[in-house]
Parts: C-alpha cells; structure tokens; sequence
C-alpha cells in the first residue's frame, strides 16, 4: 500500500507532505527504532535455536540424509516425498499417532480441571498454603527419571497399587497392559506438570475482580454456581494458555514412554511420535524419516491448536 | 503490528531454509578414511567405563607411553549418553571421534562406516593378515559386504546360561547336573523352580522393546539350534524356518506359562534372587562373585547337543580406527599393541573377557588352569554368531524385537506369521546400501 501510495504520488507531481521521511523511517524500522536493537538478541535467538532447525528439518525431509563425518564423500539425493510415503504408510507410525491422540484426550481435559479446581482451593486455603502451592509444584522440577523410578515400583505387578486394589488390579498389570499403558502415562504426565499449570491458574484468579464474587453472592448464587459462572469465564485466557500448552507438550511425549513402558511397550501400545523419530533418526540412522515425521507432528500440533484456540479461546483471540 | 510479524516471520523462516539448504549443500565434498598413508604422533583413545576395562585400559597407555615419548596416549572413558554408539555416532558427525574406541559395538559398524567415520584397516599393509592371523575364521563375521574390515575383532563374551544353585537343590534339583540340556528338559526345569517356589520366575531377560534386547533371548538359542547360523546370510533373513519357529516357541511356552517376566526387573533379577537362571557372559563371574552360589551350562536346543558343537551370541565389542584421527599410523601400531598376545592375555585377567584371539585355551594354559569357572567360557569363545554386518542393522534388529514382542511376549497372532513378516521386511532392510 505505501508504494502505491508514493507511486500516485510522484504521478501527480506533488511534493511529499511534511515529516514524510521520518514517517519512512518509521514505518520501516517502527515507531521505536531502539526497539529493534533490544529485540536483536531474542530474534537471534529464534533464528538460529528454532527457525534454522526447523527449516534445516524441512530440508532433510526431502533428502536421503544421513549424519556423516566432516568432509566424507556422501551423497544425499532429493527423494521428493518418499520419506512422507515411508511414514504415512508406517503402521507403527499411525499407532503412535492413535496413541498420543489418546494421550491427549486423558490428558488435556485432565489437566485444565484438575489444575483450575486446585488452584480454586488453594486460592481460598489461609493455613498452609505455602507448604501446599510447594508440594503440588514439586514433581514438575523433579527430574522425570526419578520419578519413573516411583512410578515403576508403584505400578509394577507387585506394586502397591496392586496391593491396594487386589483382585481389582488389571492383568496384565498397568505398565504392560496395552489397554492401560498409555491411560497410565497419561495420568503420570497430569500428576507431574500439574503444579505448572496450577500456578498459571493462581496467577489468573489474581486478576478476577472481588465485586463479580460479592455480586454473584448478593444474588445468592453457591459456591459451585460462583465457580462455573464467575470464576471459569474469568480465566479462560489462561484456560487457553493451559490448552495449547499441555497439548504442545503432550505431543512430544517422550521420556515416559521411553522409560515408563520400556521403549513404548507392551507392543508399540504406548509408542509416541517423537519415540518413533528417536528410534528412526538416531538409533537406526534415517534422519530424513525422522524429520518428515517430525514435520507432520509439528503440522498435526498446529491444526489442533488451531481448532482449540477457535473453539476453547472464543472471544480472547 | 500484525502485518511487521508476519514480515518477520517470513523473513526467519527464509533464512533458515536458506541456511539450511546452504549447509545441505555440501554433498559433494571430497574427504573420508583411508589410513595408509596416516602420520604419527600423539593419539586420543576412548575405552569402556567399567572399573575392570578402565583398569586394563590405564595399563596399556603407561605401557605404551613409556616406549613412546613421541608418541604419547592421551585416554578417557568414553562421555556419557543415553548410549555408547549414540555418543561415537555424535563425535563422528561432529568430527571430534578420537583415533581408536575399544568399546565399538559390531552392530554399530555399518551405520559409522556409511557416515565415513572409520578407517578401513584393510588399508594397512599388514591389515588384513593381523587381524585373520589373531582371531582366525572367526574374524569373517567383522568383514563389510565388500571384504574390508572397518573394525577389529577384540573382545567377546559368549553368553551361557547361569543357574543359581542354591535355588535348584530348593527345587529339589541336581546342582551340579542340572536338566538343561534340551528344550523340553529347560520347560521342565522352569516348571519345578516356579511351582515348588524356589524361585518367583526362572528366568528374567528383559522383556523391553529396545533393539538389542533379542541378543539375550532369541539370538543365542537360534545360534546353538542351527549350529552357528547368523540372522541374516547373504542378504536374506534365516530365522523364519523351522529352527526360528521351535526357539520361538520355547520362549513364548515360558511367558505363557508364568515361567519368564514379562514385566521389566528394575535392577539383575538373577543377583536379586529373583529368577533362577540368566543369560548371561563372562563378565558376570566378578559381579556375582560370592553373592550367588551359580553354575554355568551351554545354552539348550531342542535335541541336545554335545557342548562342543554348540554355537551361542558372541556379544562382542571390537575396536574401532576412527577416520578423525591425524596420527593414523601411530593409531595402527597402538591398536595392535593393545591386541598383542600379552594385553589379550591382561585383558583376560583384568576382565574376564575373552580376547578375540585362535585357540584361546592354549594360549592362556595357566590362566585357564587358576581360573576354572572361565574354561567354559574360553572354550565357547571359538563357537561364536556375531550380528550381521549388514546395512540397517539396527532398524533390522528393532523390526525383530518388534515382531518377537507381540508374537512371543506378549502372545499376539500366530507365530509363523509373524516370523515371517519380520522376515520379510528384513529382507528388505538387507538389501539396501
């Protein structure tokens, strides 16, 4: 639009108006200029942590590449969308598709309720809510291989959770239950991440003005119509925030099934995505699989983030 | 705003496509190993970081050194990754691998050889007939598809089964002649472990599906069963026959049954006392030590067999020329240094582990002789499958485990079916370069 506008400009031979070449100036380093040298270092950041990798990835989804020493004489011909082939007709690949998938629908849903409910009550807790905000934030900057350690010893045939449950215990037990494997990593993902997002709810609640409660209480509304009706739509931007984020990271599972079920056990039931790229791009040595898988992962995040932005944002976005 | 994002955007993502396809760009540079003509000088080593290897290890560097002033070693264990051939795949990408690894695992080989990261000992004069003189016939197995050996036979350790005899004579069985010579009589052993409660599983190998796990279960008892066959020959895979099908069946008989875990053991069910029997090398003798009353027997087939004809897994770790080395000669010599008849000979003592070399009982009399508990193991060490060097090795090995833990395991599906398609895409696998 600015060079057509100059063109119908310098077309009708007027002279440019006052203050038009601060206005160039400003239009192509913006307003603050000195904002652009403050941001220098995040935008190189971006480019060289995550738009080069990511474009680096794109390149060898197309190519028969392979990592090879300095110098080696090797050759990485384009192969066109044979490694998209390769993948979409992997049936590992689509099960680990189907199993993130199940993954998220556990996890997700679990995660916003059981986050916001908790943050509700620990907003309200007077007594000991230091100690409590602390124990539910403890698991998330634990190392997760310490906590698989406990997982496994609770979880395992002659776990306490069998010994507690009894003859209600699933047999196989849950780690090696195909049925219950990726339910169980599902709701270890939600025990671990949960203090995360419970302190992205906490800071929420901070911002819901007192006078909506006083209002709903002065028409008489209960504790659990105050909740639905004042509290859940005052944070959805946060609730947003909670959505993507725990999709995002659920989709790139992979320490629990990488530790938890064994490599994706029983039999590929708990095998994810980025497991699978693990395997392909560095154990077996096919990057350029790995990364025409990692590709229709990111593409895949996207559409779902997308459908849950329109759909759970509603007027925030 | 909005648009200048955007803007920015493109701009980042142009960038990083071009860097990317400029980085990409250099397919047809010229370079990789050939050590004939390599030069002398100081040389980095890596080598295993168990106590034992690191022992053995520090001992042949102070040798050499102090022969070698101008030509110093400088060792280290090699850096922590989630695995030993991760981390040398890194280095050589990275192109910081040091001269010689003793701990390069032979199913890792063909992968370095593709990334031009090892040099072909066949370059050397005196490559080809040291390696074959040292480990003899044997040394076959380590050949490229094209003949040259990209890595020298070191080190193996033939696994067996290890029995815990305490638990057998509380099963009311002969310790020291225990029935495990055939299938039928192994199921049988198993079942009165378990049922008389001697034992909570006779044996335990681990049921994960990374894909080396098949080495510990499958691999050695298809190996004693056809006599030395190795998974894949000449391009196709063996295992969907008669022989593949009756290991198969003897192990998934154990799960079944209750007889094997299928869950994982989260340390050695055999030292835990856990499960009675273990597949397991030679280096296992100093861990269990005195903690388990143990004996050793070969590994069982279906119809016995004499113990002198019975091949198993050789779970050998070789050593690789790394083509990151400036000093290559020097390299050549320390690396036969490091596998001469006296260091074989320490690395036997050291270690327990069995020095890839011809007729090793003969060679180590008085060792043998001090040493009784390992004579088995010296004398399994000449009858031994390694994996097959073949390109995929790994995603070949992996197609396997996947198979074996649905149909086996975990009792999926028929069995011959399933043998039979891994078969198949292995053969596919094989068959890439």
């Amino acid at each position: 639009m600015t060079v057509l506008d100059f063109d119908a400009r310098a077309a009708d031979g007027a002279p440019p108006p006052p203050g038009r070449r601060r206005a160039r100036r400003g239009g192509l380093l913006g307003k603050n200029p000195a904002g652009l040298l403050f941001s220098a270092p995040y935008l190189v950041f971006v480019a060289v942590v995550f738009a080069f990798p990511l474009g680096f990835a794109v390149w060898i989804s197309f190519h028969d590449y392979f990592f090879a020493a300095p110098g080696a004489d090797v050759a990485r011909p384009f192969v066109g969308l044979d490694n998209y082939t390769s993948v979409l007709s992997d049936p590992a690949v689509r099960r680990s598709f189907v199993n993130i998938g199940i993954f998220l629908i556990i996890n997700v849903p679990l995660t916003v309720g059981l986050s916001l409910v908790l943050a509700t009550l620990l907003n309200q807790v007077v007594r000991g809510r230091t100690f409590l905000r602390v124990a539910f934030y403890v698991p998330y900057v634990t190392a997760s291989v310490a906590i698989v350690g406990v997982w496994l010893f609770l979880f395992n045939g002659n776990g306490l959770v069998n010994e507690i449950l009894g003859p209600l215990a699933p047999d196989p037990p849950w780690l090696i239950n195909s049925a219950w494997a990726m339910p169980s990593i599902a709701f270890f993902v939600t025990w671990k991440q949960l203090g995360f997002y419970i302190l992205l709810y906490l800071a929420a609640l901070q911002n819901v003005p007192r006078e909506l409660y006083e209002a709903a209480a002065t028409d008489g509304a209960g504790r659990l119509r105050t909740f639905w009706s004042v509290t859940v739509p005052a944070v959805r931007p946060a609730t947003v925030l909670v959505v993507l984020l725990s999709t995002i990271i659920g989709a790139n599972l992979f320490t629990e099934p990488y530790l938890l079920t064994g490599g994706g056990g029983p039999n590929g039931a708990s095998a994810s995505p980025v497991l699978i790229m693990y395997q392909r791009g560095i154990e077996q040595g096919t990057p350029g699989v790995a990364a025409a898988l990692g590709v229709v992962l990111v593409v895949l995040v996207l559409l779902v983030a997308w459908l849950q932005r329109r759909f759970v944002g509603g007027d925030e976005s | 705003m909005q648009r200048r994002t955007r803007v920015t955007a493109a701009v980042l993502t142009a960038a990083g496509l071009l860097t990317a396809a400029a980085c990409g760009g250099d397919d047809e540079t010229s370079g990789g190993g050939g050590g004939e003509d390599g030069g002398r000088g100081d040389i980095t080593i890596w080598y295993s970081n168990n106590e034992a290897e690191v022992a053995w290890g520090e001992q042949m560097v102070e040798a050499w050194n102090a022969e070698h002033p101008d030509e110093q070693i400088e060792a280290q264990e090699i850096p922590a990754g989630a695995s030993s051939e991760e981390v040398i795949g890194a280095a050589i990408t990275a192109g910081n691998a040091p001269c010689l690894i003793f701990n390069t695992a032979p199913v890792a080989v063909p992968d370095f050889e593709r990334q031009g990261g090892l040099v072909s000992l066949s370059s050397f004069d005196d490559g080809d007939s040291y390696i074959e003189e040292r480990s003899g016939d044997i040394a076959e197995q380590y050949q490229s598809a094209d003949g040259e050996y990209f890595q020298l036979p070191w080190k193996s350790n033939p696994v067996m089964i290890f029995y815990n005899k305490d638990m057998f004579a509380a099963a009311g069985l002969d310790p020291e002649n225990p029935p495990l010579a055939t299938h039928d009589e192994f199921l049988e052993t198993a079942r009165t472990l378990v049922s008389s409660g001697a034992a909570p599983m006779a044996i335990w190998p681990s049921p994960t599906s990374e894909f080396f796990q098949n080495w510990f279960d499958f691999y050695p008892l298809y190996a004693a069963e056809t006599g030395g066959t190795p998974l894949v020959e000449d391009g196709s895979a063996t295992f969907a026959d008669d022989a593949g099908l009756e290991v198969a069946e003897f192990w998934k008989t154990l799960y079944d049954e209750g007889l094997a875990g299928r869950e994982a053991y989260q340390a050695d069910a055999f030292a835990d006392a856990q499960a009675a029997m273990a597949i397991v090398g030679p280096w296992a003798i100093s861990v269990y030590g005195e903690n388990v009353n143990w004996g050793a027997v070969p590994i069982p087939t279906s119809e016995g067999k004499p113990a002198e004809e019975i091949y198993t897994f050789s779970d050998a770790k070789n050593i690789g020329l790394y083509t990151a080395c400036e000093n290559q000669a020097t390299a050549w010599d320390v690396l036969k240094f490091a596998t001469s008849e006296e260091q074989d000979g320490l690395l036997l003592e050291t270690t327990g582990q069995m020095p890839m070399r011809q007729d090793l009982p003969g060679t180590y009399p008085d060792y043998f002789a001090a040493n009784p508990a390992y004579e088995a193991f010296g004398d399994q060490a000449a009858r031994t499958v390694e994996v097959p060097n073949i390109p995929n090795s790994v995603a070949v090995w992996q197609t396997l485990r996947d198979a074996w833990s649905q149909s086996v395991i975990f009792g999926e599906g028929d069995l011959q079916e399933a043998l039979q398609g891994a078969a198949d895409e292995i053969d596919g696998l094989a068959g890439q370069s």
